[in-house]
């Protein structure tokens, strides 16, 4: 009877299995080995296969991963509901092992070295606290906005691993789980929070890298990000309160305000841009409040409270950055913003790694005929630098095919991730995307010199044993939840 | 488990979201990739080193195919400044034997902008030249322990004979304005300067080739681009083959040495310079290698013998009586005389209490005895009645005989193919009023040109011009001193014939002449047993001091092989000096050696010198 149901399971496992996935991610693996080959090769070079070059290991990382794949297909997918919090535990505990007996190498304490081989648990934490948030998530009748401590209990699952890794001194790493902000927001957090967000990063980018030149008196960078929060503040009223005639008026007074101003600076009298800014927001504050406290309406108070929070937000970044930053990380993303030109030093990489995709033009000087490739141009190229080699050898044609390949395999995962019918297969999915969206972007941003130095690999492609098999589990579990998404019933 | 579908909806934003980061990535790639070329050429910069090839600079034969210059090996070497990493100095020095001090001297010139004004720390730079074969193994074989530095080999000149340094020239470093007014010269080239070298340098130099090769980040060469495909081999220079004779060069330099002059020799039916000597000259191998900057600003500063200074084509000498058969030739073409024409002559030309002396010899006087005995008389009677020819004016008269001058090569550049030629001078009808500042003006008054004295100068080559065109009765070729060029064809202008306006009847007169001058006239010691010699001494009165010593002549005087013009300065007669070394050189060119009669004459020309040199002032 038991033996009989299981291979009922298996048969329908293999077919219910989601083959384009499978395809995309042998795709990836493939080219991603073909690619260490290239960025390794030498001119009196061994085979692609030979154990002692990069590729050779890869392969053999690869294979490895079939088994290890093959090994999770196999597993009833109850097993990692079941075990999620015990996983993440050992994971935890994994972690912080790790930070005391890892050797340092460069300056971390990521890598368990046991014998020939070096593993970063790092890697494995991924799928580690995707199976614990999603248990969470999917225990009985929880929803995010049913009380604050469900909130607090995700954010605990996610920033538990964070300030581990952060103690391993793996900032890339770390900075990976912020990513999982957009499975709480699938699941119910506002959207606002995660409007402000993106709003604090563009306004930390703008103030920071335009501290020149003076408009109004004022850094031009403050300047823009004054105007944002002005344009802002109009479209929230008008389409977040739907308040037409607030809208309208606080628009034809700023209107009427820039061409005063503006005269005035054609007749070289400056009048100061902060001030200016300061005054006529609490204006329109003011105005604003009137007509809140005269209709009760509570949107008008998450409009002003944003722009007061954006003012403040903006005064403190400057402070941010000159003192709380390291100085390390103040010049790396001053490389990436271009304010310091730094081409011997920090920015090398990233510059070297601009010529080398830069000189692949349209469609690339072939396999292996890339000389910034395999002349060793690029340091670190057979790992976070990989795509340098697509773009050298495989010029744009190469590079948006694989860009593309990326973009189909994660939004294959959203697709799977709204087919689940249980909380726990959703949430998985939306984790696995979420982690693949932020190795993608922050990846090739810092390849193609437009996201800061963070130094992390690209999934699938990037040489490695511990990253292949890291991103592996991660997508097996979900093709395995996904396999059986039929037989459940909640 | 219930559906919540407003949440559903986020996917959308979520799927938007790495959507548009890679629309953003994909706009950014196309600009990398497709529009900035920028990058590429940076990209290549990186990875690739543009090795020069230089190819054999063509070698130099002389008319009877003697190798007189060909190349030999020199090793620089040369640096790219930015791939240089640390290195061991005192090893290095020591590799190449010198001192510390000597490679920080080496190593600050390299990067002076002013000595070094191509210096980029991303392009090779030169940083010792000239290195000795032995220095050259040495350094070949430790080169790997310093990064950044390479062996560039390179070839020098090497003479076979220490001859015609003025016809040779000699090859030196470009500078900035040659590579402003060159493109294809990059620092560090070599061109031509002076001689041939300067005005065949086109042809002798070749086209450099380039040799693609690849280095890593480390500055490593990791072997050629493309296997080679995008290389581009060098193509050597062409071979000239000189029509001097290098021997007889040799022996007319031998002659004239502790003299100074120059000899011209030209084989009339072809144009073709035989021998182009100017004394004093110098050895050309002293222009070679590591010392010739020192040695050059040597042979400059020499201001007593200025040994660069090629007397045979620059220097302009007052012609002296070598100017009268060009003047017989005129007035017989104008029928201002005929042969029978006589003017008198009672120890010179007298008239309006002008006199120009003459020595003792019959009168009257005809055209062909006049140009035996070289009478001043007769010449200024016939220049005078030409320009004071009735029914005519000064003016036009003398415009039409400073034509036949200048269409017999005076007056202007012949067109020598060599850099430096001198004009000479042939004042015309203008230069007179200017200077007689509009009084009047005749042939009485500026008779001393009839003579090839007063304003008139003339350059030895266009001298011995007029010789050849008197031997060819009638036409001149341009002379030059390159006979062939290996793969290509000489210049049309050098294969044309140039014809003043005058009958060949009166070249035979004058041609008897001159003939008679050298069996019985003024240079009787040009006559060589066997060989019809047809001469005309010369004997210039100059503000220097002594007179000049000249002549001209050619030999046979039917079916003539060799026309020649011998000017040595400050000599006396022109039988003195003149006329024994033009006699030898003719009898060397055409017999090969020298008569036991002529041995005496010989060993007295080699012996002779006609000015005291002071040596080097310290």
């Amino acid at each position: 009877m038991e033996i009989r149901n299981n291979n009922k399971t298996d048969v329908s496992m293999f077919r219910s299995i989601d083959w384009i996935t499978i395809i995309l991610y042998f795709s990836l693996v493939i080219m991603g080995a073909i690619s260490i080959y290239a960025a390794t090769y030498d001119f009196d070079n061994a085979s692609m296969f030979d154990f002692n070059e990069f590729s050779g290991k890869q392969f053999t990382w690869i294979g490895l991963s079939l088994i290890i794949g093959c090994g999770i297909l196999l597993i009833d997918y109850r097993i990692y509901e079941a075990y999620a919090y015990p996983i993440y535990i050992g994971l935890l505990l994994l972690l912080l092992i790790t930070i005391f007996i890892a050797p340092d190498i460069k300056g971390s304490h990521s890598w368990l070295v046991l014998g020939p081989v070096s593993l970063q648990p790092a890697e494995f934490g991924k799928f580690a606290t995707a199976l614990a948030l999603s248990k969470l998530f999917s225990s009985y009748s929880f929803t995010l906005n049913q009380k604050a401590s469900n909130y607090f209990r995700a954010l605990i699952i996610i920033f538990l691993p964070i300030i581990l890794i952060l103690m391993q001194k793996e900032t890339g790493s770390a900075l990976v789980y912020t990513s999982l902000i957009f499975v709480l927001y699938r699941e119910g957090m506002s959207g606002l929070i995660l409007f402000s967000m993106l709003c604090a990063i563009a306004y930390f980018v703008i103030t920071v890298k335009y501290s020149t030149p003076l408009i109004l008196g004022i850094p031009c960078g403050e300047f823009i990000v004054f105007v944002m929060i002005v344009i802002i503040f109009i479209a929230m009223l008008l389409f977040f309160c739907k308040d037409l005639i607030i809208a309208r008026n606080i628009f034809i007074g700023y209107a009427i305000c820039g061409i005063i101003v503006g005269t005035l600076t054609y007749f070289d009298i400056i009048i100061n841009g902060r001030i200016f800014f300061i005054v006529t927001l609490i204006i329109a504050i003011g105005y604003t409040a009137i007509d809140m406290f005269k209709h009760r309406i509570e949107k008008h108070l998450i409009s002003i409270g944003f722009v007061i929070a954006s003012v403040i937000f903006m005064f403190s970044v400057n402070h941010v950055f000159n003192s709380i930053l390291q100085p390390h990380q103040q010049n790396r993303i001053k490389v990436t913003l271009g304010i310091v030109e730094d081409i011997k030093g920090l920015g090398y990489n990233v510059n070297q790694s601009k010529i080398a995709i830069g000189s692949g033009g349209i469609s690339g000087k072939g396999f292996l005929n890339g000389t910034q490739t395999t002349l060793k141009y690029v340091p670190e190229q057979h790992t976070d630098f990989i795509f340098c080699t697509i773009g050298e050898e495989h010029g744009f044609v190469g590079s948006v095919t694989v860009l593309t390949l990326y973009l189909l395999l994660i939004l294959r995962i959203i697709y799977i991730a709204e087919r689940q019918r249980t909380a726990f297969g959703r949430v998985y999915a939306y984790c696995t995307a979420s982690f693949l969206i932020f190795h993608l972007a922050i990846n090739i941003g810092m390849v193609i010199g437009l996201c800061p130095v963070i130094g992390i690999p690209l999934p699938f492609f990037s040489y490695g044993g511990s990253a292949l098999w890291g991103f592996t589990i991660l997508l097996f579990i979900l093709l395995r939840i996904d396999a059986s998404r039929k037989e459940r019933r909640d | 488990m219930r559906k919540d579908y407003s949440l559903e909806k986020r996917k959308y934003i979520i799927g938007g979201f790495i959507t548009l980061i890679v629309i953003i990535y994909i706009i950014r790639l196309f600009n990398l990739q497709v529009i900035d070329n920028n990058l590429k050429e940076i990209a290549d910069s990186n990875a690739f080193l543009r090795r020069t090839i230089y190819p054999a600079r063509g070698l130099i034969y002389d008319r009877n195919g003697e190798l007189i210059v060909f190349n030999q090996p020199a090793y620089d070497v040369m640096i790219i400044p930015r791939d240089v990493a640390e290195f061991d100095t005192l090893e290095f020095c020591k590799t190449l034997n010198i001192s510390i001090d000597q490679f920080h001297k080496y190593w600050s010139e390299m990067k002076d902008k002013r000595k070094n004004p191509g210096y980029s720390s991303y392009t090779p730079q030169k940083l010792i030249s000239h290195l000795s074969q032995e220095d050259y193994g040495r350094l070949q074989e430790k080169l790997y322990l310093f990064p950044g530095f390479f062996i560039q080999k390179r070839t020098i000149r090497q003479y076979n004979y220490l001859a015609a340094a003025n016809v040779l020239g000699n090859i030196r470093e470009v500078s900035t304005k040659d590579i402003e007014n060159d493109g294809y010269y990059r620092s560090g080239d070599y061109t031509g300067d002076l001689g041939v070298e300067k005005s065949y340098e086109k042809h002798l130099r070749g086209e450099k080739g380039v040799e693609i090769l690849m280095k890593d980040s480390r500055g490593r060469i990791k072997g050629r681009f493309d296997e080679g495909r995008h290389d581009k081999s060098p193509i050597s220079g062409r071979n000239l083959t000189l029509s001097i004779d290098i021997k007889l060069q040799e022996y007319g330099e031998k002659l004239m040495q502790g003299k100074k002059g120059a000899i011209v020799a030209i084989e009339p039916s072809t144009g073709e310079i035989l021998a182009l000597v100017s004394s004093p000259s110098y050895d050309p191998s002293l222009l070679i290698g590591k010392e010739r900057g020192k040695n050059y600003r040597a042979l400059v500063n020499d201001t007593e013998r200025r040994p660069l200074f090629d007397r045979a084509l620059q220097a302009t000498y007052p012609p002296g009586s070598t100017f009268k058969p060009s003047q017989a030739l005129i007035f017989l073409q104008e029928k201002i005389v005929t042969t029978g024409t006589a003017y008198p002559c009672y120890g010179g030309y007298i008239n309006r209490g002008l006199k120009v002396g003459c020595h003792g010899h019959a009168s009257p006087i005809t055209v062909k005895p006049a140009l035996e005995t070289s009478c001043n008389a007769y010449f200024c009677w016939g220049f005078k009645n030409m320009i004071d020819k009735r029914g005519t004016t000064p003016n036009s008269q003398l415009t039409k005989w400073k034509d036949y001058l200048v269409e017999m090569g005076y007056g202007y550049r012949l067109g020598v193919d060599l850099p430096s030629e001198s004009r000479g001078f042939i004042p015309n009808a203008e230069f007179y009023s200017k200077s007689y500042r509009g009084a009047n003006w005749s042939g009485n008054t500026i008779i001393s040109v009839s003579i090839g004295q007063g304003e008139i100068l003339a350059t030895p080559i266009q001298i011995a011009n007029l010789s050849a065109t008197i031997a060819n009765r009638g036409y001149f070729y341009t002379p030059h001193v390159v006979k062939a060029i290996q793969d290509t064809i000489l210049p049309k202008e050098f294969l044309t014939k140039r014809a003043p306006h005058i009958d060949k009847k009166y070249y035979d007169i004058v041609a008897e002449g001159m003939r008679m001058a050298v069996t019985g006239g003024t240079c009787r010691a040009a006559n060589i047993p066997g060989l019809e010699v047809c001469g005309k001494t010369g004997t210039a009165q100059n503000p220097h001091g002594k007179d000049h010593s000249a002549f001209m002549g050619f030999a046979p005087m039917s079916n003539p092989r060799i026309a020649i013009c011998v000017y040595v300065e400050n000599a006396g007669f022109g039988a003195t000096f003149g006329v024994p070394i033009g006699t030898l050189m003719m009898e060397m060119y055409l017999k090969g050696e020298i008569s036991a009669e002529h041995k005496a004459m010989e060993d007295r020309m080699i012996n002779s010198k006609t000015f005291v040199y002071h040596g080097d002032k310290k």
